[in-house]
């Protein structure tokens, strides 16, 4: 933390406050949370001093749920209630998921992410995240004492728009506040960048539990820089057990197994793998329930033989990145490696083949992620340090409407830095027509069946005009989330219809609170409290950041009547801030938003301005 | 939405501190737009205000746009022309020499002889001739924009460009069915 402290915008004016803030590693295998403490990033650890919280989650018959390594504990006796890899079904439907035949779940179909049926019912992929957020935000509540203003959860650069928006409806199903979803790699680079001070075009090869990311980023001065990111979201460690499985399986020629065995055997399978990373061979052992003993050793030889075909998977992937980046293999100063699956031999050995260079591994390629999270999140919160940065992240997959034929129109292209905006016009194409259904896909294909589905929309209500009239325009705006809002407006004489859609895939705000209250044993009580406690730290963090613009740039920019106007609105909600009516003080803060419209834009614009003519000026002395 | 926020008026160069000229200092185009997005990029604002957050996701989609703008030859120059008051005609003037359009028959053909084959160093030789007549365009436009203010010239140049940047793309998607 800098000593200094000099008033900035931006800048709270009260820096003993430190306001908590997490980073969360949301992965398929484990998961963890880290903070910025005294200027360091620290993985949180639980009461036995373990990271790494298994991400396995289990329901009981009574409704009761146990998380992390008592989950995981007895997976092979209740296979089918507990849940593991649940980061494979997020924003998925059930023809999405591959390889479900050897997963000892009990599927249910539904429109748009797969759901599982429990003993306590049937639950979402997003519920069950969600239950591994809550262990870990008590976690850091416990560790930190107190509540926390927010978290960044990180998700892997490839997930499209349904799986990112699935991780946010869980964060904000287990109560956090979602500062920023970030871009697992992108998180590492951080972590790594500013351990080493590094400088120059880096990659960072992700391989997790479940998914595959390559990022190839720019780092210069403080600014970290995506310029591509690709990857596979469904190719992982998982998949290098599954193999080994498959050979046991094979070499012991069975078949049919129960669920139980089958989880058992997985389990085998991934113990083998890790062995296999120290050792030259290793011993399967396992008690099937037919009473049938397994005994099979396995070397590290044929391990890289069955696995191959899973490692060169990654070179695809890095090969397009590198293109899209305009850049060569000699271009690449360093190799970053995050995700416990590069820890396996022969995955390092591709890497450093494929690049020409050591990969670097001086970080734990377990917590880099949730490090890099955590000092993400204290900028996000507003505890700024001297040494800032900057993050530019991009987008990983083109954003598109179908048009006719079937055809994918993109509009948003993939690397896109973010945030984005773009819009297109479209017309009718028959006389009268009042009605247009707009279809929104992800993808990089031609077709629109080969690219993901997100939403679909009709725009009503536009006049009857002949063929070729009427101006339709759509506008794609990502945010720095990279989540996608789409706004269709028609607009010829005078006649406008606006619709905004959030993506099919995920939660309605209803749904959200329905959740909610099913998870909550005092459901309404609960709920007003909760609205009532968020309504309340909204309201205050909306005065104290009004209060400093105002001290700021108040008699700046504003004339008398503006600032009174202003500071009417805060009154007001100071004043329904000491009732606990959670809705006259929601009413209150958007009408302190709404007054403070025209005074952010003027402070924006007088820092724009005052940027780059304090920059002309240095120039011209150079 | 966006022509309502005040300061959006100012065109990509003004906004950059940059001179209108197609031929720009990228270090200095670099350089400006890390400035500007230190100031707006809603990492800065996401403690503050949803009025404050709003706006800065509005101005740092404006100046992710005026990079993406300036940074890429073409649109710089489709937009130059533009601030010139020129139309470029892009959608509808198809009326190119016909020597030109006989040239990328033949790049098309080479390219997907290239694919068939899967010959991935023909498309790499391909890709490299094919960059080497972007940048003569580019050259071309260069003294057409800026130093003899020939917009009408120009337009034809970025017609053509647009046409070469398709051949790229369709070497690039050669590369990806090669890898897959």
């Amino acid at each position: 933390m800098a000593l200094l402290q000099i008033s900035e915008p931006g800048l709270s004016t009260a820096p003993h406050k430190h306001r908590l803030a997490v980073g969360i590693d949301l992965g398929t295998t484990n998961s963890l949370v880290a903070t910025v403490r005294n200027g360091i990033s620290v993985v949180l650890n639980d009461e036995n001093g373990r990271a790494l919280l298994p991400s396995v989650v289990r329901y009981l018959a009574d409704g009761s749920v146990r998380v992390g390594d008592v989950a995981q504990a007895v997976q092979s006796e209740d296979p089918a209630n507990t849940i593991s890899s649940v980061k494979r079904f997020m924003g998925r439907g059930l023809s999405d998921i591959g390889g479900i035949n050897g997963l000892p779940y009990r599927f249910v179909d539904a429109p748009g992410m797969v759901q599982l049926r429990t003993v306590a019912g049937v639950k979402s992929p997003v519920e069950v995240s969600a239950e591994i957020l809550k262990v870990l935000r008590a976690r850091a509540e416990d560790m930190l004492g107190g509540g926390l203003v927010g978290a960044v959860i990180t998700v892997p650069a490839y997930f499209d728009d349904a799986q990112r928006q699935a991780t946010k409806d869980a964060a904000r199903l287990a109560g956090l506040n979602v500062l920023r979803l970030l871009n697992e790699p992108t998180a590492a680079a951080i972590a790594y960048g500013l351990d080493n001070a590094a400088e120059g075009v880096y990659a960072v090869y992700d391989l997790g539990g479940g998914t595959f990311d390559i990022s190839i980023l720019k780092l210069s001065r403080g600014v970290f820089e995506v310029l591509a990111t690709n990857g596979d979201s469904a190719l992982g460690g998982d998949d290098f057990d599954h193999r080994i499985y498959c050979w046991l399986l094979e070499k012991n020629n069975l078949s049919a197994l129960g669920a139980s065995d089958s989880r058992l055997l997985l389990t085998r399978a991934r113990a083998a793998k890790e062995e296999l990373t120290e050792h030259a061979e290793t011993r399967l052992t396992a008690n099937l329930r037919s009473g049938e003993a397994i005994d099979t050793v396995l070397t590290r030889q044929d391990f890289h033989a069955m696995s191959q075909n899973l490692v060169a998977h990654t070179l695809q992937p890095m090969r397009r990145a590198l293109r899209d980046a305009r850049l060569k293999v000699e271009d690449i100063k360093g190799v970053v490696m995050v995700g416990g699956a590069t820890r396996m031999p022969q995955v390092q050995r591709a890497v450093a083949e494929f690049f020409g260079q050591t990969p670097l591994t001086n970080l734990d390629p377990d917590k880099v992620v949730a490090l890099g999270a955590a000092i993400q999140a204290n900028v996000l919160a507003g505890n700024r340090s001297g040494d800032d940065w900057l993050l530019l992240d991009v987008i990983p997959l083109s954003l598109g409407i179908e048009t006719m034929g079937g055809l994918t129109e993109k509009i948003i292209p993939r690397n896109s830095t973010i945030p984005t905006a773009r819009a297109q016009e479209f017309t009718t194409f028959k006389d009268g027509q009042t009605a247009m259904s707009i279809h929104v896909v992800q993808g990089e294909r031609e077709l629109v069946g080969d690219c993901r589905s997100l939403a679909k929309f009709e725009l009503r209500g536009i006049p009857p005009m002949v063929a070729g009239a009427a101006r339709i325009r759509i506008t794609f705006q990502v945010d720095a989330d990279g989540l996608l809002n789409v706004t269709a407006r028609e607009s010829v004489s005078g006649v406008e219809a606006t619709v905004t859609v959030k993506p099919s895939y995920g939660l309605s705000d209803a749904e959200i609170t329905r959740m909610l209250q099913d998870s909550s044993q005092h459901a309404r009580d609960d709920m007003q409290l909760r609205a009532l406690r968020e309504q309340q730290v909204d309201a205050g963090q909306l005065l104290e950041a009004v209060e400093n613009a105002l001290a700021q740039d108040g008699a700046d920019l504003l004339d008398q009547a503006g600032q009174t106007r202003i500071r009417g609105s805060m009154d007001e909600l100071r004043a329904v801030l000491q009732t606990d009516d959670h809705h006259a003080i929601k009413r209150a803060i958007t009408q302190l938003n709404d007054a403070t419209v025209v005074f952010a834009q003027a402070r924006m614009d007088k820092s724009v301005s005052r940027a780059l003519g304090g920059r002309k000026l240095t120039d011209l002395e150079v | 939405m966006q022509a309502e926020v005040p300061g959006f008026q100012l065109d990509f160069f003004q906004l950059f501190g940059l001179p209108a000229s197609y031929r720009l200092n990228n270090a200095l185009l670099d350089q400006h737009y890390h400035i500007l997005q230190e100031q707006v990029h809603p990492d800065r604002f996401s403690h503050l205000s949803e009025v404050e957050r709003r706006v800065s996701m509005q101005w740092a989609t404006r100046v992710n746009e005026a990079y993406q703008t300036l940074s890429d030859p073409t649109k710089r120059a489709r937009y130059l022309l533009f601030l010139h008051g020129v139309d470029i005609q892009e959608e509808c003037n198809t009326a190119m020499p016909a020597d030109f359009l006989m040239e990328q028959m033949e790049w098309r053909e080479a390219i997907e002889e290239a694919r068939q084959v899967g010959d991935a160093a023909e498309l790499d030789k391909l890709e490299s001739r094919l960059l080497h007549e972007i940048h003569g365009l580019e050259a071309q436009l260069a003294a057409r924009i800026d130093d003899l203010q020939d917009y009408a010239a120009a337009a034809g140049d970025v017609r053509k460009l647009k046409f070469l940047e398709k051949l790229v793309e369709e070497i690039a998607s050669a590369f990806d069915a090669l890898d897959s």
